[in-house]
Order: structure tokens, then C-alpha cells, then sequence
């Protein structure tokens, strides 16, 4: 199942990446119905890279929000293939690639 | 000579022991590399959270650091914010919310190439500055910016 939607786009030797992740985000510190606290679960880790190389790498705390948004711009990289992956603190991941047009 | 014996003794023990951690597994190289900061994240104070992090928290302010966020946010769990940094040699760039229980909440590592910028969604547990560290060619620099909150984000 798919988490990550991105668009990579290109324009004047400038490419502009825009993501969104499905993930809870919990933070660890919101509490439920019965006042019992819901455990941290977020996404820790982002890589991006493009034809293998890394461009940017994102470490986060519980404090993005939910269904993570992010935005970033790198020279170059027209018709380049773009990775990116994500770690939670649960060991889960996921990984998409997009061409970047 | 007894003493230098002893040295190596202890140093070659020491070696030995992470050995055996590597070959089963325990430590991946790889992760020890781009290891997730968690004393940084934990940080209740913002100076020790930089410092865990970037190495110091000694900041210049900026005026090419800028921020982009709402003035007043009706959901603290959704504050759009989008830094630029018009200066070369940008390695990272770091949001935080001084006013949030941790104030750390992201960093964003970039490579040569990588533009000063990035964009991302917070939450805010209550109004205050939304604060952005950029280093650059080794030293730190900042910029804020006001945010109010009429909804908190952090739960509670």
C-alpha cells in the first residue's frame, strides 16, 4: 500500500519536490477516552535520492502533524528518477519513486 | 611497562566486545551513520536540544532566514511553515517551537545542490514563536516568527 504521494517537478534547472505521507503521527503525549496515554508513533526518518544519491535527509519528532507534508528544492534533476523513504519509530517504512518531469 | 601491558590489554578487550556486537547485528554501521537523534527530540529546553543536535547553540539572527506561517493558526495541529534561507552554503535547516514540550521537531539535512529551503506542516501546543536554526559554512543562524494559536495541537 502506497503511503507516499509526490510530485517532482522541474523548472529553470531547479527542481521542486512536494510529498505527503499517510502516518498518525502520535506523538506520545496525547491521551485517550480512558485517559490512558496513546504510544509515540512518527515517522523519525526521510531520505530522498535521486539516482541514488542523497539530496536530503529529514530527521522528525512527534511534533509534525499528521499526514506529513514536505517540500524541498534541489538544482537539477530533470528526467531523473527520485526516491524517497521513510522510517517510523516502530521500524516500519515505506518508499516511493517518482519520475521527476 | 606493566602499565602499557594493561592498556593494550583493556583496549584489545574492548575492541574484541565490539566485534561481537557488529557480527550479530547489533550495531549496523550504516544505522550508527544516520542515527535518529533522539536525546535532541527529547530535549525540554531549547538551548540543550540545539546543542544535542547541531553541537551549540550559539545563534546569529538573520534577516535572510525567512519564515512562512500563519499569524494566527486555528488548529495547532496543522501549522503550515516554510523556511527559505537566502545564503549560500546552507547544510541544514531546523524548525522548532520553543513553547511545545519538546522543542524540537524537525531538521532537515541537505546536500550540495539541496536549495535553502523547506517546507513542512507542525503542530503547535500553544501560541509563541515558530523558530528556525539554518546552518551554514558551520555556524548557525536564525529567524522567527509569531504564531497564534487559538486551538492547542499537542493533545491534552
Amino acid at each position: 500500500m502506497a503511503t507516499i504521494k509526490i510530485r517532482a517537478k522541474e523548472k529553470g534547472g531547479v527542481t521542486t519536490v512536494k510529498a505527503l505521507m499517510t502516518h498518525s503521527m502520535e506523538s506520545g503525549l496525547r491521551k485517550d477516552k480512558n485517559g490512558e496515554k496513546i504510544p509515540a508513533h512518527f515517522i523519525q526518518e526521510v531520505v530522498c535520492e535521486v539516482n541514488g544519491k542523497m539530496v536530503m535527509n529529514a530527521h522528525w519528532s512527534g511534533g509534525v502533524s499528521k499526514n506529513p507534508y514536505i517540500s524541498f528544492k534541489f538544482d537539477g534533476g530533470k528526467g531523473e528518477t527520485l526516491k524517497l523513504t521513510w522510517t517510523d519509530n516502530q521500524g516500519k517504512s515505506d518508499s516511493a519513486e517518482a519520475a521527476i518531469s | 611497562m606493566n602499565e602499557l601491558r594493561r592498556l593494550i590489554i583493556k583496549g584489545s578487550v574492548a575492541a574484541g566486545t565490539l566485534g561481537v556486537a557488529m557480527g550479530a547485528g547489533l550495531l549496523m554501521p550504516t544505522q550508527a551513520l544516520a542515527a535518529w537523534p533522539k536525546q535532541a527530540f527529547g530535549e525540554k529546553k531549547m538551548d540543550q536540544a540545539l546543542t544535542a543536535l547541531l553541537g551549540s547553540s550559539d545563534t546569529t539572527e538573520s534577516a535572510d532566514i525567512k519564515i512562512k506561517a500563519p499569524e494566527i493558526a486555528e488548529n495547532g495541529a496543522v501549522v503550515p511553515v516554510t523556511v527559505t534561507a537566502d545564503m549560500a552554503g546552507v547544510e541544514s535547516i531546523t524548525i522548532a517551537a520553543p513553547n511545545n514540550p519538546s522543542p524540537l521537531v524537525a531538521s532537515f539535512d541537505l546536500a550540495d545542490g539541496a536549495h535553502g529551503y523547506a517546507s513542512t506542516r507542525i503542530k503547535m501546543g500553544k501560541s509563541g514563536d515558530v523558530v528556525a536554526i539554518v546552518k551554514a559554512n558551520g555556524k548557525l543562524y536564525t529567524g522567527k516568527k509569531n504564531v497564534k494559536v487559538t486551538i492547542g495541537g499537542c493533545g491534552g
